[in-house]
């Protein structure tokens, strides 16, 4: 457990991929079967542990300690796991420290009831840097910026010809420790069978337009299409050798998330692999965003979910066509291939994202401004711009220049005044980052801030040091975690607030919600009386309304 | 007699009214007592200013010689009348010439602080146990996940590090004034006998000390066109510089830096810091309860830091204490480097 300790408190602190994917390739070289397939099936996201949860590790913790001084100190640290494994009033003694093997045979056998016992002993004997690497083990997310890809980059690197998508076309089919892997790459063993017919390809991204001198450009090289305000998904189905057909559904990031997704899963009965994006459609509908988060934030996907968030994807480009591999063909041979696809298939939850005719640069522009009457119509507000695609390229892996542009709305701004701060958690951790902010609204003789939302991002580390001085020097009160800070008409700070979307909302005591709000500027020079009120924002639901 | 008698905490800094005198005030006033040299606690412009000679010299050095009007050294131990009030400063064993501040008025005693730890620390002298009815205490650091480890083997980290990457240059983000000499003389008691590089901002602080009698061993001002020559060298920088184009020009530099913050992983990651060294100049949690139980006081006030976590535990050590909640103090680093030892108190 000590090395694999090691080797996690080092990769948290590293900085650099090619650094992380050396340390973790030294790590599965020096470290012997099966104790570093556990270590890969915990750098990948594979280890499930039925009894061992975030539950059981506060339960322990406040036996030990004050309850209040646990709350304070995650309310600082910001992450449970780092959390306990600081402040657990460790005994040092004579125990023995346990290997990662045993750790994870452990938490996948021990009966619900012994479990707390032998986290107990296993905290008792590890040191602060084991306990870290124990707990986050058990929580499940070791947020140490190393994905599954880099892990399995890594497990690429012990073979002089294996590359990572090697890795990759041969990993569903295997169970950890991984054995036959590692012998395989060493050239100590065949190449593990069962291929995954429903493999993760990893996709192809696109640059910001207003980066790009775009208006050079030939329009006829280009086609464009929607850029759908839902999550980027990759339907991949196909048959194994024993004639099963295998469906997966994998996010953008090469992360499975078919679990969540039965619905669409059992309905991907084709032979390929399609690049979508995955959407709430009601009566044909597109839903925004907000609708498909409420999706998402549910952890059990129960009927009721199913038939109140139907899920859906809307196709963009065609990866795999039976055992076709169609990436190298340029996108104009891939779109016919896809229109085909999809007609053929006639399948109820995948249909084709239209293509936005346009004949020069100012008429796509207007198409930008007004997706409604340019064929997005009662879809409109789930647009969040313009994917611009050169008719001739092949879909690549990454983010190629030249190739593929997104063209974005321009958010909308709002001066609001901040009112309440909280600290917040992962990367801001310990620092006042969680910022409400309200705007005027008319009450009784004069005004009141209402608060309309929380931002938590947008600013620069040198910024947020700021926010944070500004916020503990200017505090007037505190609620547990939360504290107020000074906000009367002629004292507190502006922020210029940018958001992607807004809509009436009976959630929120201002009656109104925004998408993606963010921190886009600090207004240290602007008094709170300037900023804006509530009477703008009810303006600008209704203008989208209208449109 | 009640402490507020004796000590009001004003926006300007804590005021006791019988001596006319401000602790550390946050603003220029008549007559101030200052612990220790920190920006924070020590700012130019007061009328006259009561201090150890160590943090007169500290506070000439880095403000000029006209940072007061008439100056009253103080040395540790000696007793002076300040209006009604007897004053006496007494090692607090944070940086060198940092004291705590006892104040004696008609049989009450009460200590004020500043900062200060019991760790073990060749730069200064070592902290003393000041019996008293009220303590003043610092909580910088008064969560019980912060307990600082043994400095030495922190500093052994570094060294492993010098010795596996010879062909990188190691750039160690300190506080100026503190940390700085202490981690100079860590390295030497751990056997470094090269010339220790510093920053142009390290160098005026590190001469102050020398000039106190603080040997630090052969130390060298960085020149910007030697930078790129410095491979296998350890480079004392302020904490900001790590981020710096500055910093660059290093062989491969790796950014190593020295704070008691840096055990909150996350802390360490919004600094780019890639080798945190956990040495803090602060009492640790345990350091604080240990140092409330030691004095004896009946009354506990927190000035600064985490007070909730140690109000909470003196209540339930059948101690009254109240959290004064000061704004102003915890920004040692504040101008020099953002995100330094003291930046995200409270």
């Amino acid at each position: 457990m000590n090395r694999f300790a090691f080797l996690l408190d080092r990769l948290s602190y590293e900085p650099r991929r090619n650094a992380k994917i050396r340390l973790i390739a030294d790590y599965f070289r020096e470290t012997p079967d099966p104790e570093r397939g556990w270590a890969l099936a915990a750098l990948t996201g594979a280890l499930k542990f039925r009894h061992a949860k975030s539950g059981l590790i506060r339960g322990l913790i406040m036996e030990r300690t004050d309850p209040v001084l646990f709350d304070l100190s995650y309310d600082f640290v910001g992450d449970l796991a780092e959390t306990v494994a600081l402040m657990w009033p460790g005994e040092p003694r004579a125990n023995r420290t346990p290997p990662l093997s045993e750790i994870v045979d452990g938490l996948a056998t021990t009966a619900k009831l012994d479990l707390p016992k032998r986290l107990e002993t296993w905290l008792d004997a590890l040191d602060e840097t084991g306990r870290w690497a124990l707990l986050k083990l058990i929580t499940g997310s070791l947020r140490i910026g190393a994905s599954a890809r880099l892990a399995k980059t890594a497990v690429a690197a012990l073979g002089a010809e294996v590359k990572p998508d090697d890795v990759e076309l041969v990993w569903p089919g295997l169970e950890p420790p991984y054995e036959d892997l590692f012998a395989w790459v060493e050239g100590r063993g065949e190449k593990p069978f069962a291929e995954d017919p429903a493999p993760f390809r990893p996709p192809m991204l696109a640059h910001p337009l207003e980066d790009a001198n775009f208006r050079a450009f030939d329009p006829k090289e280009f086609a464009a299409e929607w850029k759908w305000d839902g999550i980027r998904v990759q339907a991949s189905a196909g048959t194994d050798g024993e004639g099963k057909h295998v469906a997966r559904l994998w996010s953008r990031s090469g992360e499975d998330v078919s679990e969540a997704f039965p619905d669409l899963v059992e309905a991907l009965t084709f032979d390929g692999a399609i690049d979508g994006e995955l959407l709430i459609l009601r009566e044909g509908r597109v839903q925004t965003f907000n609708v498909l988060q409420q999706r998402l934030n549910r952890k059990s996907v129960t009927p009721k979910l199913l038939a109140e968030f139907p899920a859906h994807i809307r196709a963009y480009d065609l990866l795999f066509e039976g055992g076709e591999d169609l990436r190298e063909l340029p996108f104009s041979e891939r779109r016919k291939r896809l229109e085909a696809f999809v007609a053929r298939e006639a399948n109820h939850v995948v249909d084709i994202s239209p293509l936005v005719a346009f004949d020069d640069w100012d008429g796509l522009a207007a198409a930008r401004l007004d997706p409604a009457s340019a064929g997005a119509g009662d879809d409109a507000a789930a647009v969040e711009g313009l994917m611009v695609k050169r008719r001739d390229s092949p879909y690549v892996v990454g983010r190629p220049k030249g190739l593929w542009f997104k063209w974005k709305h321009d958010p909308m701004t709002v001066d609001a005044v901040l009112m309440y701060a909280q600290r917040g958690h992962g990367r801001r951790s310990s620092f006042y980052s969680d910022y409400t902010f309200g705007v005027w609204r008319e009450a009784g003789e004069g005004q009141e801030l209402v608060p309309v939302g929380k931002a938590y991002f947008g600013f620069t580390d040198e910024e947020l040091a700021e926010l944070d001085r500004f916020v503990r020097r200017n505090t007037t009160n505190r609620f547990g975690p939360v504290r107020e800070v000074v906000h009367t008409e002629d004292q507190g700070l502006v922020l210029e607030i940018a958001f992607e979307g807004i809509a009436r909302s009976a959630r929120h005591k201002s009656g109104v919600a925004m998408r993606f709000p963010r921190v886009s500027r600090i207004r240290w020079d602007k008094p709170t009386a300037e900023a804006d009120r509530l009477e703008s924002l009810e303006k600008l639901i209704a203008e989208r309304e209208i449109a | 007699m009640r402490p507020e008698d004796l000590l009001i905490p004003t926006p300007k800094g804590l005021y006791c009214p019988p001596a006319d005198a401000f602790i550390d005030p946050l603003r220029p006033v008549d007559r101030a007592l200052v612990t220790h040299g920190h920006a924070d606690h020590a700012r130019p412009g007061n009328a006259a200013v009561m201090a150890t000679p160590e943090t007169i010299a500290i506070m000439a050095a880095r403000y000029g010689e006209e940072f007061c009007r008439s100056r009253q050294p103080s040395p540790y131990g000696e007793r002076q009348k300040v209006g009604d009030v007897a004053v006496s400063f007494h090692p607090a064993g944070h940086v060198l010439g940092s004291a705590q501040i006892l104040l004696e008025w008609k049989g009450f005693r009460a200590v004020v602080s500043g900062d200060y730890k019991r760790a073990p620390d060749p730069t200064c002298a070592p902290f003393e146990v000041v019996p008293c009815d009220l303590f003043v205490t610092e909580a910088t650091f008064g969560l019980p996940v912060f307990r600082h480890p043994d400095p030495a083997a922190e500093v052994e980290k570094l060294l492993d590090s010098v010795k596996l990457f010879p062909e990188r240059a190691h750039l160690v983000g300190a506080y100026s004034l503190g940390k700085a000499q202490r981690l100079m003389l860590l390295l030497r008691q751990a056997g470094w006998d090269e010339p220790i590089h510093l920053h142009g901002a390290m160098v005026r602080v590190t001469e102050a000390y020398r000039a106190l009698g603080v040997d630090v061993g052969e130390t060298i001002q960085v020149a910007a066109a030697e930078r790129p020559k410095l491979a296998g060298a350890i480079v004392i920088c302020p904490p900001s510089a790590l981020r710096e184009l500055w910093a660059r020009k290093f062989p491969d530099p790796v950014a190593v830096a020295a704070s008691g913050w840096l055990r909150v992983r996350a802390r360490a990651r919004q600094g780019g810091v890639e080798l945190p060294l956990v040495v803090s100049d602060h009492a640790d949690w345990d350091e604080l309860r240990r140092t409330i139980v030691d004095t004896g006081a009946g009354e506990i006030w927190v000035t600064h830091g985490e007070e909730d976590a140690l109000v909470h535990w003196c209540g339930t050590s059948g101690l009254k204490a109240r959290p004064l909640r000061l704004v102003g103090y915890g920004d040692e680093g504040e101008g020099e480097s953002a995100g330094e030892e003291d930046a995200p108190s409270s």
